[in-house]
C-alpha cells in the first residue's frame, strides 16, 4: 500500500530522518542525488541502525610496492553505523562491507510533488 | 499531509538509555520474556564519574590526601587521581561511532539520596527486561597492572566500601562480585571477611589482568574462605595494552587480551589442580566470550595426556573440569551458528552458562541474544538466561 510518510524538504543531500509510522520504524536517507529507505533494526542485534553516525567510509591506502600509506575517508561510499555495536551499513547498497550477506531490509520509496511516499 | 512521527535522528552521549536501547523492549515481546527470570551477570557503571567521592572513602590518611589534592589542583585528576586508567580505553567507542561506549550523558532528574548510576542502572535493566543485574566497575578493571600495589589495595577497598553503601544498599535488584585486592592474600581474606555477607554481594572477582599466578600458595586461604563460605569466585578479563605494543589497531588488542588473561588463569588453575583442592568451590570466567573454550579443552586435553606427571592432582581430563566450571555468555561470537552450537554442547550451557549483558559497553548484548538460539530448548534459554545464576548466586 503506499503511504505518504514524509515531505521531500524533510530529507537534505546528505540527510537523514527516522520516523515512526504503523507497524514499523524507517530511515529515510538522501545520498549521491537518491533517496534510501531502510527500516531500523539492524540484522545484528536488532538496534536502532537507522540512528547511528552518518560517516564515510573508512579506506586504507597502499603503495605500490604494498606499504601501507594510511587511512583516509572516502566521500563516495556514505555509511550509517549502527549506534549499538558499530555495525557499518552503505547507505547506498545497505549491505555490510565486509559480509555482503548482512544487509538493511530494504523499503521502497518514491517521491512526488515533494511528498515522500512509501509501499507498505 | 504526512503524518508520520519523528524521532531522534541521531542518538547521542546525550540520548536517554530507554531510547538507545527502545528496540530491545520490543525483543521483551517477541519471545516473550516477560515471565523469564533474567539476571545478567556482568554489566557496568562508571565510578570514574563518582571519583572524587570514592577517594574520601580511601583508608590510608596520608593516601586518601594526595588523592583528593591531585583531584583537585590537576586539571584532569577529578576523574583519575591515583589510578591507573589505561589511555588507550577511549578506543572503545570506535572514534565515536557507539556512544554509549564512551558515556551515558543522559538528564536524571536528581532525587534525594539516590546516586545517579542507579538510575542509569534500573533504565537498563527495564528496557531489556532484566529481573537482577550484576554491576561492576569499568576501568577499576585494570587496577592489577597499577605500578603501586599498595594503592591498587587503597583503591579496590574505597571502591568496595562507596559502591556497597551508595548502590548496593538502596535497590536489592543490584548485585555485585567485589573484587579482591588479589596482590596481597591478606587484604583479599579482610575484603571476603568485610563484605561478604553485605546486602547485594553474590560473589568476588579477580581481574584478570595482572601477573600474579593462581596457584600461589599463600592465595589458598582465599579460596578456602570463599568455598566455605558459598561465594562464588570470577575472573573478569580486559584488555591489556602490552599486547598492543605488538599490535596496532584495538580491534586487535581488544579481541585477544580480554581472551589471553582469562587463558593463563585458567590454565593455571586447572594444572595446578585446584578444582580437586576446592571442589565446591564456583568459578566462573567472565567476558572472554566462548570461543576460546573448545580450544583450551581440546589443546589443554592434548597435552595433559602426554605430560600426566606434571599434573599429577588432576583425576580427569581438563575438560572435564571445565564442564564444571561457569562462564558468562558475552561476547557471544555468533558468525558461524554451527560452531556456536558445538561450543554450547561442549561446555554443557543448560546448567554452566550465565548470561551476561556487559552494558554499556561497545560488544554487549541483549537477552534476545540467547532466546534467539534455534538450537536451545526452552529449559535451557530459561536456564541460561537467569535460572543457572539463581542456583550458583543463591538468589
Amino acid at each position: 500500500m503506499k503511504q505518504a510518510i514524509a515531505k521531500s524538504a524533510d530529507i537534505p543531500e546528505g540527510g537523514r530522518i527516522v520516523i515512526d509510522i504503523p507497524g514499523a520504524t524507517i530511515g529515510l536517507f538522501r545520498a549521491a542525488g537518491s533517496l534510501y529507505a531502510y527500516e531500523n533494526t539492524c540484522p545484528h542485534q536488532g538496534g536502532p541502525v537507522c540512528q547511528g553516525l552518518l560517516i564515510p567510509a573508512v579506506e586504507e591506502r597502499l603503495n605500490k610496492d604494498g606499504t601501507a600509506a594510511g587511512f583516509r575517508f572516502d566521500p563516495s561510499d556514505p555509511r550509517v553505523v549502527c549506534p549499538w555495536h558499530g555495525y557499518e551499513f552503505s547507505i547506498l547498497t545497505g549491505r555490510h562491507p565486509g559480509n555482503a550477506a548482512i544487509r538493511l531490509r530494504s523499503v521502497p520509496v518514491s517521491e512526488e510533488e515533494g511528498i515522500v511516499y512509501a509501499e507498505l | 499531509m504526512p503524518n508520520s512521527e519523528f524521532r531522534e535522528p541521531h542518538i547521542t552521549i546525550h540520548s536517554d538509555t530507554r531510547e538507545i536501547l527502545a528496540n530491545a523492549r520490543r525483543d521483551i515481546d517477541r519471545y516473550g520474556l516477560r515471565d523469564y527470570f533474567i539476571v545478567d551477570v556482568d554489566s557496568h557503571h562508571v565510578e570514574l564519574d563518582s571519583w572524587d567521592e570514592i577517594l574520601t572513602y580511601i583508608e590510608d590518611p596520608v593516601l586518601r590526601r594526595s588523592g583528593l589534592s591531585m583531584a583537585e589542583m590537576w586539571p584532569n585528576a577529578k576523574r583519575l587521581a591515583l589510578s591507573n586508567h589505561p589511555p588507550g580505553l577511549t578506543f572503545q567507542d570506535v572514534g565515536g561511532r557507539i556512544p554509549h561506549q564512551a558515556q551515558l550523558a543522559e538528564h536524571v532528574d536528581p532525587v534525594p539520596g539516590e546516586h545517579r548510576d542507579l538510575t542509569l542502572v534500573r533504565r537498563a535493566m527495564d528496557s531489556m527486561g532484566i529481573s537482577l543485574q550484576i554491576v561492576f566497575p569499568q576501568p577499576m578493571l585494570e587496577v592489577g597492572l597499577h605500578p603501586n600495589p599498595d594503592v591498587e589495595n587503597q583503591l579496590i577497598t574505597a571502591y568496595n566500601r562507596w559502591f556497597t553503601e551508595r548502590i548496593l544498599a538502596h535497590e536489592a535488584r543490584v548485585k555485585s562480585m567485589l573484587a579482591l585486592p588479589f596482590n596481597s592474600p591478606e587484604a583479599c581474606l579482610r575484603t571476603i571477611r568485610e563484605f561478604g555477607e553485605k546486602p547485594g554481594v553474590v560473589g568476588f572477582l579477580v581481574t584478570s589482568q595482572r601477573q600474579a599466578p593462581v596457584f600461589r600458595n599463600d592465595y589458598m586461604p582465599v579460596y578456602r574462605e570463599l568455598e566455605e563460605r558459598g561465594l562464588p569466585l570470577g575472573f573478569h578479563a580486559g584488555p591489556d595494552y602490552s599486547v598492543g605494543k605488538q599490535m596496532n589497531r584495538f580491534v586487535s588488542v581488544h579481541a585477544m587480551s580480554f581472551v589471553t588473561c582469562n587463558m593463563v588463569h585458567l590454565t593455571n588453575w586447572i594444572i595446578n589442580g585446584l578444582p580437586e583442592r576446592f571442589p565446591r568451590l564456583k568459578v566462573i570466567w567472565i567476558e572472554s566470550g566462548l570461543a576460546w573454550l573448545p580450544f583450551m579443552m581440546q589443546r589443554l586435553d592434548h597435552e595433559y595426556l602426554m605430560r600426566q606427571s606434571e599434573a599429577p592432582l588432576l583425576k580427569k581430563l581438563p575438560s572435564e573440569y571445565m564442564r564444571e566450571m561457569y562462564y558468562t555468555s558475552q561476547p557471544m561470537e555468533a558468525s558461524n551458528m554451527k560452531l556456536l552450537e558445538a561450543t554450547l554442547e561442549a561446555i554443557n550451557a543448560g546448567t554452566q552458562l550465565l548470561y551476561a549483558s556487559d552494558w554499556p559497553h561497545w560488544d554487549f548484548d541483549v537477552p534476545g541474544r540467547i532466546a534467539g538460539l534455534p538450537f536451545l530448548s526452552e529449559q535451557e534459554k530459561r536456564n541460561i538466561l537467569g535460572e543457572n545464576a539463581r542456583r550458583v548466586f543463591r538468589l
